[in-house]
Order: C-alpha cells, then sequence, then structure tokens
C-alpha cells in the first residue's frame, strides 16, 4: 500500500464517520458541525486528486456559505437545540433496502468497468489544470452551455429572493 | 553563494543527508525535514506575534498620546513577555451551560485560520510553502475557517452578548468576502495566474500604479474581514461586553487576540504580495534572499501600520450602514472595476508601457470618484428628505 493510499483510506473513514455522526447526533448545531468537517474531508479528497481548484472552492462555497448557512438557520429557528422524539421514521427499512441496492447496483456496475484497475496517467510537469479548466468551461466545444444555463438559474434565483425581500413603498 | 541565494534547499539538502546519515528512508526522511519546516516557520510567527502585541500597543499610544508599555526593559520591549504569562496563570473559566468540545475548539481554529494562510506566502523568490495555482481564492478558504470559529465561539459560550456578536461578525465577514474576492480577481487578470509567487513575478510595475482602486477596495473588505475598527462591530465593548469572546479567559482569549494581530499582519502582507511587489525591491532580491525576506517584512509592517492608523482614527460604523456599504456601494464598485480592469486589459495588450499604466490609472481614479460623485449625490438627497421633515 503506498503512502497516497492510507492517506485516502484516512480521510474517508473520517468523512464517512462525520457523515454517520451528522444524521446521529441529536444537538442539531453539532449535526451542522459535523457537517463541516465532511464537506471538510471530501475537499481533502479533491486535493489528493490534484483538484485543488475544486477542493478549494469546496471549503469556500460549502464550509464558508453553505453551512455557516443552516447554522444561521438552526440557531435563528430553534429554541430548543436539542431533538426530542425518534430519530427514525417507520420508513426506514425501504431506505435501507434503496440505499443497499444503489450501492450493489454501482459495485456490480464499476467491476466491470476497466478504469478501475487502470492507474491514472500522471500529470505533466507544468500542466496549469486552472486555466484548462477556465477555458473548458468558456469553451463552445465543451461546457459553455450547461455553465451558461447554470448561471441564468442562478441569476433568477437571486432576482427571486430580492423579489421576495424587497420592501414595496 | 548558494546558501544566500537558496537556504532553504540547501538547508534540506544539508539535513537529508543527515538524516539518510542515520538509515532513515528517504520519503521518511522528506516528511521529517517537511513537518521541520513547517514548525520552525510557526514558531517564528508566533515570536513575531508577542512582538506584534509591543508594535501594536506602541503604535496606539503614539496615534492617541501618550506613551504606552515602557517600565518593563527597553521601550517596554518585555511587556508582552509579562502579558503572556499573566495570561497563562489566570484561571481558566468554562462557563455553565457551555458547549465545551466547541467551546475550546473555537480559538484553535480561529489560530489555525490565520497560520494556515503563511502557506501561501511567498518569502522570498524560492521561500514559499506551496505555490498552490489558486493562491487568491486560498484566502477566502482560510477566511471560510475563521468565519466558523467565531461562530462556534459565539454560540458555544452560552452567553447571549457572544452570540449577539459573533452573529454581527459573521454577517460582516460573509458580506466583505464579496468584494474581496472581487478585487483579488484583479491582480490574477493582470498577472494570468492566482498563484502569489507568479503575481510577484509579474509585477515590474507595482499593480498599486495599474489599478490603485482595487487596492484601497481590498484593504477596506481586509479591515472588515478582521473585525477591526472602524468594522469592529462583533466587539462593540459598549453594547456587547467583548461580543464573542467575552467569555473566553486566560490563553484562551490570549489565541483569539493574538490571532486577531496576527492576522493583520498577514492581510499587511498580502497587500504587499498583490500590490506592492511582495518581496521585490529593486532587484534586492536577486541578491540574496535573506534581504527579500526583510523586503517583504518591512512591506508587510506597512501595511499592517495602514490597518492600525485606520483603526485608532475612525470611529466604529453602526451593523445596518456597514452593511449598506458593503451591498449598496462597495459590492457594486468592486465589480464594476473588475470589469472594466479585464475589458482594458485586453483592449490595451500589446501596447507600450508608457499608455498601458497611465491608461489603467486614469481608469481607476475616474471611477473611483464616480463612485464617489454618487454616493455624495445620493447622502444629499437623503439629509435633504431627513432635514425636509425635522423643519416641517
Amino acid at each position: 500500500m503506498t503512502g497516497e493510499q492510507i492517506i485516502f483510506i484516512l480521510v474517508a473513514l473520517f468523512t464517512l464517520g462525520s457523515g454517520v455522526m451528522v444524521v446521529t447526533t441529536r444537538n442539531l448545531v453539532h449535526a451542522a458541525l459535523w457537517l463541516v468537517s465532511t464537506l471538510f474531508g471530501v475537499a481533502v479528497a479533491y486535493a489528493l486528486l490534484n483538484a485543488t481548484f475544486l477542493a478549494v472552492v469546496q471549503v469556500v462555497v460549502y464550509i464558508g456559505a453553505i453551512a455557516i448557512l443552516f447554522i444561521f438557520a438552526v440557531m435563528l429557528t430553534r429554541k430548543d437545540m436539542r431533538d426530542q422524539g425518534p430519530q427514525m421514521n417507520p420508513g426506514w427499512w425501504a431506505g435501507a433496502l434503496i440505499a443497499v441496492l444503489v450501492f450493489a447496483g454501482l459495485f456490480f456496475l464499476l467491476q466491470g468497468w476497466s478504469g478501475l484497475s487502470t492507474t491514472a496517467t500522471a500529470i505533466p510537469v507544468g500542466f496549469d489544470s486552472i486555466s484548462a479548466l477556465g477555458e473548458a468551461l468558456v469553451s463552445p466545444n465543451a461546457y459553455v452551455l450547461p455553465f451558461e444555463v447554470a448561471s441564468v438559474l442562478l441569476v433568477a434565483a437571486l432576482v427571486g429572493a430580492v423579489y421576495v425581500a424587497f420592501n414595496r413603498r | 553563494m548558494s546558501f544566500w541565494n537558496d537556504p532553504l534547499k540547501v538547508a534540506a539538502d544539508w539535513l537529508l543527508g543527515i538524516f539518510n546519515g542515520w538509515g532513515m528512508n528517504d520519503l521518511v526522511a522528506q516528511i521529517l525535514i517537511g513537518f521541520l519546516g513547517i514548525f520552525i516557520l510557526v514558531a517564528l510567527l508566533m515570536v513575531l506575534d508577542i512582538f506584534l502585541v509591543w508594535v501594536e500597543r506602541k503604535v496606539v499610544a503614539r496615534f492617541q498620546d501618550r506613551l504606552g508599555p515602557n517600565r518593563l526593559g527597553p521601550f517596554g520591549l518585555i511587556q508582552p513577555f509579562a502579558d503572556i504569562i499573566k495570561l497563562l496563570i489566570k484561571e481558566d473559566i468554562t462557563p455553565g451551560g457551555a458547549d465545551k468540545v466547541v467551546y475550546n475548539l473555537a480559538p484553535m481554529l480561529s489560530m489555525m485560520s490565520v497560520l494556515i494562510l503563511w502557506a501561501v506566502v511567498p518569502l522570498a523568490p524560492r521561500m514559499i510553502g506551496v505555490d498552490l495555482n489558486i493562491g487568491a481564492l486560498y484566502i477566502i478558504a482560510a477566511g471560510a475557517i475563521g468565519t466558523l470559529s467565531i461562530i462556534m465561539a459565539g454560540w458555544s459560550s452560552n452567553n447571549k452578548f457572544a452570540l449577539i456578536g459573533a452573529f454581527r461578525q459573521v454577517a460582516v465577514m460573509v458580506a466583505f468576502e464579496i468584494p474581496m474576492l472581487a478585487t483579488l480577481l484583479i491582480p490574477t487578470i493582470l498577472a494570468g495566474s492566482m498563484g502569489f509567487n507568479a503575481i510577484t513575478e509579474a509585477q515590474d510595475i507595482w499593480f498599486f500604479w495599474i489599478v490603485p482602486l482595487a487596492a484601497v477596495i481590498f484593504m477596506i473588505a481586509a479591515i472588515a474581514e478582521l473585525g477591526r475598527s472602524p468594522f469592529d462591530m462583533s466587539e462593540g465593548e459598549s453594547e456587547l461586553v467583548a461580543g464573542f469572546n467575552t467569555e473566553y479567559s486566560g490563553m484562551k482569549f490570549g489565541m483569539f487576540y493574538a490571532g486577531e494581530l496576527l492576522h493583520a499582519f498577514t492581510f499587511g502582507s498580502f497587500w504587499a504580495i498583490l500590490f506592492f511587489g511582495g518581496y521585490r525591491f529593486l532587484g534586492l532580491e536577486k541578491v540574496s534572499a535573506f534581504l527579500a525576506i526583510a523586503v517583504i517584512v518591512f512591506k508587510s509592517f506597512i501595511g499592517y501600520w495602514v490597518i492600525m492608523w485606520v483603526k485608532y482614527t475612525l470611529m466604529r460604523i453602526r451593523i445596518d450602514h456597514m452593511l449598506g456599504f458593503n451591498w449598496k456601494f462597495l459590492t457594486p464598485l468592486a465589480f464594476v472595476l473588475l470589469m472594466v480592469v479585464a475589458l482594458l486589459n485586453a483592449l490595451l495588450a500589446g501596447t507600450p508601457q508608457w499608455i498601458y499604466v497611465p491608461v489603467m490609472f486614469l481608469a481607476n481614479v475616474i471611477l473611483g470618484l464616480g463612485a464617489l460623485e454618487i454616493a455624495r449625490a445620493y447622502s444629499r438627497r437623503e439629509r435633504a428628505k431627513v432635514e425636509g421633515v425635522v423643519t416641517t
């Protein structure tokens, strides 16, 4: 086992453990903080894949904005941070079944995939992944359409939020 | 001579030789040397932090026309050590009903969010922790962790003043991140890279002379991000006791305080790197790496001094004014500036420097003055409205 694999396994265990804590802890703010550590684990996984841009954006967007928003929402809407009542709803077995089926399906699909057993080619020295990403996002041959559609969607959400919050005099 | 040019590599090779001599594996030795490097950098920063306490107190004394610490040692230089001993022997209080783990984690995260910033600071041409190709975004990501530490501190203290302080501070930090991000993109456009080393190398002419308005906006956003006066609503001692760190005592408070000082110095250094050429000064950086470090420390202190100058000159702004100023003035201005710079940079590509620099500079000045004029006209209208109500 190489050092990278050991680090990956540790990070994956950390991420999964935090994920389990998110859904099992009864304190809602603690759940939000465990969510932060889960998202951080995902960021580390991106960093291990040499996707530094995605890793940093993961921290900026998910920890810096979304997790903070969660914490705010929980703090401002709940008087009691402890969640009472059962943690499972009656349909838990259906959810578990679907999860197991999806996992099994992915497992069988990926077993036949040749990409799983080949090692990735090393990134050439001096390769600027971030400008390649930037060019792909605005190049008509690559992802300009999804990128623009997502932008329009976000602008629509922004306009909607301003419209809802706007105080007519 | 190579030691004076690239001391880190020489030292690392020397250590590697010693470790290999002990029969250590190459990989283990590399990891050990990496950790040693981090340890030395952090230790130096913490020592600098002690010194910064003294600098801050002396400078504020100067601004307020008093002497500052002057009893212990020459110029009161031993005062910060006395302060540290005092903080260490203070009773460590955990408030009743506090969330212990989160409460103790918050000061550590606060300090960490500052220290990790130094991973991307280029101290000399080849002395940089990691030359990340997304250095500019990395600052924002570290700031996100700082925001998190403040909300953790405010919430876990089980104190309403701490929580209100944390809410205010987080509202300010989340808001001022946006103009900061927009101004960080401007040196990125000019240098063609987000890495700090590349940005420094691109500054044959300081970016301050090309985009002065961006430097000013970055400084304002940085001061807000630091939570220093005039943006220190989070501490607002006249109404909130001490804001988010009300319940912290002893060295835990010391961590927040030291973190804030080092954060201010760090942003002084980012200001220097982004707009004032970083470690470059008249070719001194080519002579020796140590001179380059001296240059960047000196420039960082100037940035730090500007932050202190603003802090001890201006009064605190009300929270709604502060956020209004950000969302209605600074953010639109930063985005307009970003578009203008991007457009002009593309239009003027290939023109000689004596055209490029003055045109960029003038565009910035005109944009800044125009924005101020719009703001002034608006405030005049508002004032007329209020005064009209008062007189009738």
